[in-house]
């Protein structure tokens, strides 16, 4: 997995709330077996017509915007289906970093395995950042996962919260699956009592 | 001993790690899964000689893609890309041994309606699955939760997942049902209630008199639209009727162990004095047959009422109603029963039981649906096929003008051929009304199996109880 410890990009503003997956990455994109290649159908519906031409208002069609690797969008972001493609998309257009008052669980969770880092920030906080986000390329925001801050263009810096653990794997591009492994003993162990006390299951 | 939670006591029961900071890892007793969300997890363990932990607790089905036409056993009814999905699942239960209901198989369906009809899924498991409508398990008092692709194949190596807890949050449904009122109308009036970030950062259990007297059918309805309300999970204490739908499944225990696991299970319960985070009561002669309006599963409200306006709605909410109200072609100010629809659908994991289909045949018996009007009824799985035609079930969608289909997730995901076209109105007993979700352009309108009958028979949504 990719690393995440800094970051400084133009961030794309997506105000509307419950943005969900489906409108992240439309279910026809869900044929692949690959996890790459679904930057380019990332928001597809708001961004392409029926026609496959790109729809000039969609903010990640405005040439401020084609470089966002931020994203300030609103409220229950990411609601929906647990596809993980929608992670993966986002991942794969270039943006590593979401800001916003709140996440879907599963969503939440399928950034962690995928570089991308989701922050929580109240509604007013958001809304600071909402507005720094429209001045476009001229306004690059900083992340700094470390010190768990946003520096915004004008150089407010506001601080996040997130889970220690997940930090840790965030900022080592750790994989989850080799960390498990290695209390493999504690599985086992579970697994012959349980074995014992459920042996139905 | 403290008092506890049914949650807290199947969360402490799977428990096999807990780091200082909290984190767990939770012991997985099933894992479902399906063609589409678990191909790159396969790959990831091939790539890593990896192997599947326990293969006779991972059970896996093809549901999203496949078609259900009745010629779908010619290869040609797929696109190449569905085909190619489904191909990897066959070989990925072959090589890793695990469970597998083919297409083939009349057990194949829906894997949230597989799996508590064979009996994977029993009381006080954990259960997941990459697919967030895996809270319809928790109808037996599961734990049951979606999952992403990342952590599907953290399972399969594993057999845990990495959890921190959630918070314990109760849904009490008080008193009786009102005539012509479901398990449907209770789950979307929740969400009405709550919002869909409602329940975010909970894990929910249902309970109070109108849960109590739902069937195992009726439940799973109601645990399975938990994740539109935004929580991790749904849960039901298990019951006589809990263990009365499990015994003799093919998965079940039977015999000494039977009697074993009836003993445990029958300690699943909230203690009384179990502490809740966040309580919420509805009255049950409250709720009315409601459907939904706009664009996410929140904009419920009752079939009687008026399409609401963006006015209506605070902050973020005015934006999104409007945006909800183009995208549906609807004018604030009309009424919800003179919205005239195209296209019915009964089916999915959320309205693809027997119960489901008796309920909609029940109010289609004798009548013919509108002129001009698709309607589609996809049952759940083969089983369900099979008995909804040995009951006459069959003939009455037939008779009165429904395409009568094989079973798979189908219209209410449409990444099979079965979709809605731009602009297109469904009356749906499906679990997301998004835009795009059941085709580019298209709109649904969420509702249950017997409001989504009463349309199709008028053309336009419809209070059921009228035609009671």
């Amino acid at each position: 997995m990719n690393k995440f410890t800094t970051l400084s990009g133009i961030a794309a503003p997506m105000p509307l709330i419950n943005i969900d997956t489906d409108m992240i990455i439309p279910k026809q994109f869900l044929k692949t077996i690959k996890r790459s290649g679904l930057g380019v159908n990332l928001f597809d519906e708001m961004r392409y017509d029926d026609d496959r031409n790109e729809i000039p208002d969609f903010v990640l069609n405005k040439p401020q915007y084609r470089e966002a690797q931020i994203l300030v969008a609103g409220d229950n972001f990411g609601c929906g289906s647990s596809r993980e493609h929608a992670p993966w998309a986002i991942a794969d257009f270039g943006i590593t970093c979401v800001i916003a008052p709140g996440y879907a669980d599963i969503f939440y969770n399928n950034c962690f395995k995928n570089g991308i880092l989701p922050i929580v920030l109240p509604q007013e906080q958001v809304d600071l950042l909402m507005k720094d986000a429209e001045k476009g390329a001229n306004a690059r925001i900083e992340v700094d996962l470390e010190s768990q801050t946003i520096t915004s263009s004008d150089g407010d810096v506001l601080t996040f919260e997130v889970d220690p653990f997940k930090k840790h794997c965030l900022m080592n591009g750790l994989d989850d699956i080799g960390l498990t492994m290695e209390k493999e003993k504690s599985i086992d162990a579970f697994e012959a009592t349980a074995t014992q006390s459920r042996p139905w299951v | 001993m403290s008092p506890k939670t049914l949650y807290d006591k199947i969360w402490d029961a799977h428990v096999a790690h807990e780091a200082d900071d909290g984190t767990c890892l939770l012991y997985i007793d099933r894992h479902l899964v399906h063609e589409v969300t678990s191909p790159q997890a396969f790959e990831g363990l091939r790539m890593t000689d990896r192997t599947v932990r326990a293969p006779d607790k991972t059970i896996a089905v093809p549901d999203h893609n496949v078609p259900t036409t009745l010629d779908r056993a010619n290869a040609a009814t797929m696109t190449e890309d569905s085909r190619i999905q489904v191909e990897a699942l066959d070989k990925n239960a072959k090589d890793f041994g695990i469970h597998y209901y083919p297409v083939s198989d009349v057990r194949q369906g829906i894997v949230h309606i597989v799996g508590p009809e064979q009996g994977w899924t029993l009381p006080g498991m954990t259960v997941v699955c990459g697919d967030s409508h895996t809270a319809t398990h928790g109808a037996f008092g599961s734990l049951a939760h979606g999952i992403g692709t990342s952590e599907v194949e953290h399972v399969l190596a594993t057999q845990t997942l990495i959890q921190k807890k959630s918070k314990n949050m109760k849904v009490e449904i008080t008193g009786k049902l009102r005539p012509g009122v479901t398990a449907k109308d209770i789950t979307m009036s929740v969400i009405g209630a709550t919002g869909t970030a409602g329940g975010t950062g909970y894990v929910i259990e249902y309970c109070g008199e109108a849960i109590r007297d739902l069937s195992m059918e009726g439940r799973m309805t109601v645990c399975n639209m938990a994740i539109e309300g935004g929580a991790r999970a749904g849960l039901i204490a298990p019951d006589e009727k809990t263990f009365e739908y499990c015994m003799g499944r093919p998965h079940a225990p039977k015999g000494a162990q039977w009697e074993a696991a009836l003993n445990w299970w029958k300690t699943l319960y909230s203690d009384d004095d179990a502490h809740w985070d966040k309580v919420i009561t509805l009255k049950g002669e409250d709720i009315a047959p409601v459907v939904t309006w706009g664009t996410s599963p929140e904009d419920v409200l009752p079939i009687t009422a008026n399409v609401p306006s963006p006015s209506d709605f605070k902050g973020g909410k005015v934006e999104a109603a409007q945006r909800s109200l183009d995208y549906m072609g609807l004018t604030a100010g009309t009424p919800l029963n003179e919205v005239e629809i195209d296209t019915v659908f009964i089916g999915s994991c959320t309205n693809g039981r027997i119960e489901d289909l008796r309920a909609a045949a029940a109010i289609l018996k004798g009548k013919k649906i509108k002129d001009g009007l698709r309607a589609m009824v996809v049952p759940g799985s083969g089983l369900v096929r099979a008995q909804a035609e040995e009951e006459g079930l069959a003939d009455i969608f037939k008779e009165a003008g429904f395409e009568w289909r094989l079973a798979g997730c189908s219209m209410c995901l449409a990444m099979n051929p079965d979709q809605l076209s731009p602009g297109e109105r469904c009356a749906a007993t499906s679990n997301r009304n998004f835009e795009g979700r059941q085709g580019r352009g298209g709109r649904t309108h969420l509702m249950s199996p017997a409001m989504a009958a009463a349309a199709a028979v008028t053309g336009r949504l419809t209070d059921v109880r009228e035609m009671m």
